[in-house]
């Protein structure tokens, strides 16, 4: 794909998120479109918004579980960037209005006190040079109509990303097993779902390694300070007004999470 | 609902339980010559093996919950859990290879098992009493075998074949229940090598002490109560996976280990 039409995409896909529309997914019409033109048009709809003044934060990574896995056709994550408009803080009530088609999921967050340079970075390495992990929640969006995607779409609009949050309670990863914490989704005070860490690439640490490595074939940088949400441990959950959130892992705590507003669809 | 069964055809049904379950073979379910049979003509059938089993040398080590989880709910098509008596003869050991030849199609599930130090007896029984009257939790596999043809059943029929209890194996580290978060354990099960099934404990009721509650109510409307010293398995935490002879599952859980078993003819 040449960079003309790369950036259209990605000024399309920016325009879709200002206007809170959805588009036309691009596998429909550019069947030929492969992942390495998704990234670039990931690139520039990212560097549209840096443009407008958001600072990139950190990055997530989706895409983490067999079953997402074998729907989208793909072996491996694929992975986003999170801007500075994106995080909420715990307490902080979500406005859906800002929203198009979001649907939320549970993660274990990740912040990095080193940078992470790939390529040969292992879980081992991760864990070295993690700060400390959290619960959250990504509420994820499509800017693609009805979520109609294949892994190109998704991965040119961002990895779905829409906006996040991170629960207060941390840990660090020596103290937990990442691995096996298992975790609790409640919707409105109701069990909704259970996981657990290995749902996600076999070990959280995985997809954080997986990461480094791309982003190190790719040249990104991936820097001490850094936010990662590692991948979903639950199924998708539909919000609307007045939902709350509540999503504990085990040893860690909790994060909860409540929703106001109208999505666009 | 109450018992609708006579005395005759309770026997004669338990007879026809026994025999499938001794010699391992499959028999319909037993609604379809009883349609009018209640969940306490199940329970009826039940006590009457119960009462034969142990005339017959067998020892009562404790019960277990069934059918407690959304997922279990859903793959069996119940909406109400149930339980069923354990003896020492369905006990295997930790690391051993479990014969199949006298089982008809079994199943595995991962569990968490209670062991209490103190009596318990309903009604009213809380979780809170449960954890109060818990010496030690541990992690169990529980092997299941419906005695109905294709595994397909309704309540009535699964309670009166003892809720499919065939074998169970209790193992990993016992644990003080106050030293753990019993509703955020997650469970990995792993057939062969690959993960068949993942979740958190609260997948069970919301917390398996909650079952194990509840299972001592039940046992009070069948006139019964839970002695100290009783081993309690709390219900498939994962859905329940088939299993054949060479084949190898390992159980592992946050915080209190594994438990690993083989299968051969």
């Amino acid at each position: 794909m040449n960079q003309e039409k790369i950036d259209q995409y990605g000024d399309e896909l920016y325009q879709a998120f200002l206007d809170r529309k959805t588009i036309a997914p691009f596998t429909e019409r550019d069947p030929d479109i492969t992942l390495e033109d998704a990234y670039k048009i990931q690139l520039r709809f990212i560097q549209r918004r840096v443009d407008a003044g958001e600072a990139i934060v950190g990055k997530k990574i989706g895409v983490t579980s067999k079953p997402v896995q074998d729907f989208l056709g793909v072996f491996q994550p694929d992975f986003g960037q999170l801007t500075s408009n994106m995080v909420y803080q715990e307490g902080d009530v979500i406005d859906l209005g800002g929203l198009i088609q979001p649907k939320a999921e549970a993660e274990l967050a990740f912040v990095l006190k080193e940078d992470l340079q790939g390529p040969g970075v292992t879980a081992m390495d991760v864990i070295r040079a993690t700060d400390y992990v959290a619960p959250c929640f990504e509420i994820v969006d499509s800017r693609i109509r009805d979520w109609k995607i294949l892994i190109q779409d998704t991965v040119a609009d961002n990895a779905s990303c829409g906006v996040y949050v991170i629960g207060s309670c941390k840990a660090d990863p020596r103290d937990v097993d990442i691995t096996m914490a298992g975790m609790v989704l409640e919707k409105n005070s109701e069990l909704f779902s259970t996981g657990v860490g290995a749902a996600v690439q076999g070990s959280p640490a995985n997809a954080v390694a997986w990461l480094a490595n791309t982003l190190g074939e790719l040249g990104i940088p991936f820097k001490a300070g850094e936010v990662i949400l590692s991948g979903s441990q639950s199924n998708l959950v539909p919000v609307v007004d007045g939902d709350e959130l509540v999503c504990t892992v085990g040893g860690i705590g909790s994060c909860s999470v409540r929703f106001a507003g109208r999505s666009a669809v | 609902m109450s018992i609708t069964l006579n005395r005759e055809d309770i026997v004669r049904l338990c007879e026809r339980v026994e025999g499938a379950q001794t010699r391992a073979y499959a028999i319909p379910k037993l609604t379809n010559e009883y349609p009018g049979m209640t969940i306490e003509d199940g329970y009826a059938v039940q006590s009457e093996l119960r009462r034969r089993f142990i005339e017959q040398g067998h020892t009562l080590v404790g019960w277990k919950a069934g059918l407690t989880s959304k997922a279990k709910m859903e793959q069996m098509g119940v909406n109400v859990p149930s339980i069923g008596f354990l003896t020492d003869k369905m006990a295997r050991p930790e690391n051993s290879v479990i014969s199949t030849s006298d089982l008809v199609h079994p199943r595995v599930e991962c569990e968490v098992a209670f062991v209490t130090n103190k009596d318990l007896a309903g009604p009213g029984v809380t979780a809170g009493d449960v954890i109060d009257a818990t010496d030690y939790v541990l992690p169990a596999i529980e092997i299941i075998d419906s005695r109905f043809s294709g595994f397909k059943f309704d309540l009535e029929s699964v309670i009166a074949d003892n809720g499919s209890s065939a074998r169970y194996v209790g193992g990993g580290r016992a644990r003080r229940p106050k030293d753990i978060d019993l509703r955020t354990l997650g469970v990995v099960m792993e057939k062969n090598g690959e993960v068949v099934g993942m979740g958190a404990s609260a997948a069970v009721l919301g917390n398996p002490a909650e079952a194990v509650a509840m299972l001592v109510n039940i046992l009070h409307d069948l006139g019964e109560r839970l002695p100290a010293g009783s081993f309690v398995m709390s219900g498939g935490i994962t859905e329940a996976v088939a299993v054949q002879p060479g084949d190898h599952v390992i159980a592992r859980y946050q915080d209190l280990g594994s438990v690993s078993i083989r299968f051969g003819e």
